[in-house]
């Protein structure tokens, strides 16, 4: 199980090859999420700036990764998520699950992804031409993790 | 008096203008909800921020708590709003 935290971009296809060979998975499935180039307002979107809380991160998404590793037969888990000054079209999240079976690994990302949304502490602020504003919560995330009790 | 870190993140850290401190809490200070009594007395933008209960998240030692949370010595308590990430 692997955590990273970082400013940069990543290359979660060269990562997911790089992985595969330490495991004799029979599946892997991943999910990535970009930065979108509108905004809630439908403003068109200059940057997404990201801000945590370095530690609680990287200690909640190893916990997140230990729930899915109890909940389901998993041979590896990885998520990578940015933070700092992202720009329309950017990589922000990437969850790679290796399993044996498709099934456990496709409920496992998505469980990750849910869970990611609500409990990893980042925030996100978007920054148009003519303005900048922390993005609100959404009830929706709730309602998509606690499917999951 | 027992001494405790305090961190604040995105619109709760721009509101009031720091993103931490250290300070002394007198022995009155139990919980986390006491302790959020206690920032709001130190004005009204303190007060305005802590009083929007629906929009504060709290964690202490990193680890998300309700406010009946009891706080001891050295812990890093920290206020947030609801996460936005992924």
């Amino acid at each position: 199980m692997t955590v990273h935290i970082q400013e940069g971009l990543f290359d979660l296809y060269t990562i997911a090859q790089k992985l595969k060979k330490l495991h004799n998975s029979g599946a892997s499935v991943t999910f990535e999420g970009y930065v979108r180039d509108f905004d809630l307002e439908q403003d068109k979107l200059d940057v997404l700036e990201l801000e945590h809380y370095p530690g609680m991160t990287e200690k909640a998404l190893l916990d997140i990764e230990l729930l899915a590793s109890q909940r389901w037969n998993l041979d590896d888990v990885y998520i990578v998520h940015r933070y700092g000054k992202l720009k329309v079209g950017e990589p922000i999240v990437g969850i790679i699950v290796f399993s044996k079976h498709r099934k456990e690994a496709f409920e496992a990302c998505h469980f990750i992804i849910d869970f990611l949304k609500t409990d990893a502490p980042f925030w996100k602020k978007e920054i148009t031409n003519q303005k900048s504003y922390w993005v609100e919560a959404k009830k929706l995330d709730d309602e998509e993790k606690k499917k999951w009790n | 008096m027992m001494r405790v870190k305090l961190f604040y993140f995105a619109k709760v850290r721009e509101a009031l203008g720091v993103d931490r401190e250290e300070i002394d809490l007198v022995s009155s200070i139990e919980t986390v909800a006491d302790l959020v009594d206690f920032l709001k007395s130190r004005g009204s933008v303190w007060h305005t921020t802590f009083s929007e209960v629906s929009s504060i998240r709290m964690a202490v030692n990193q680890e998300i708590v309700e406010d009946g949370h009891a706080i001891r010595a050295n812990d890093e308590v920290a206020f947030f709003p609801p996460i936005t990430g992924g």
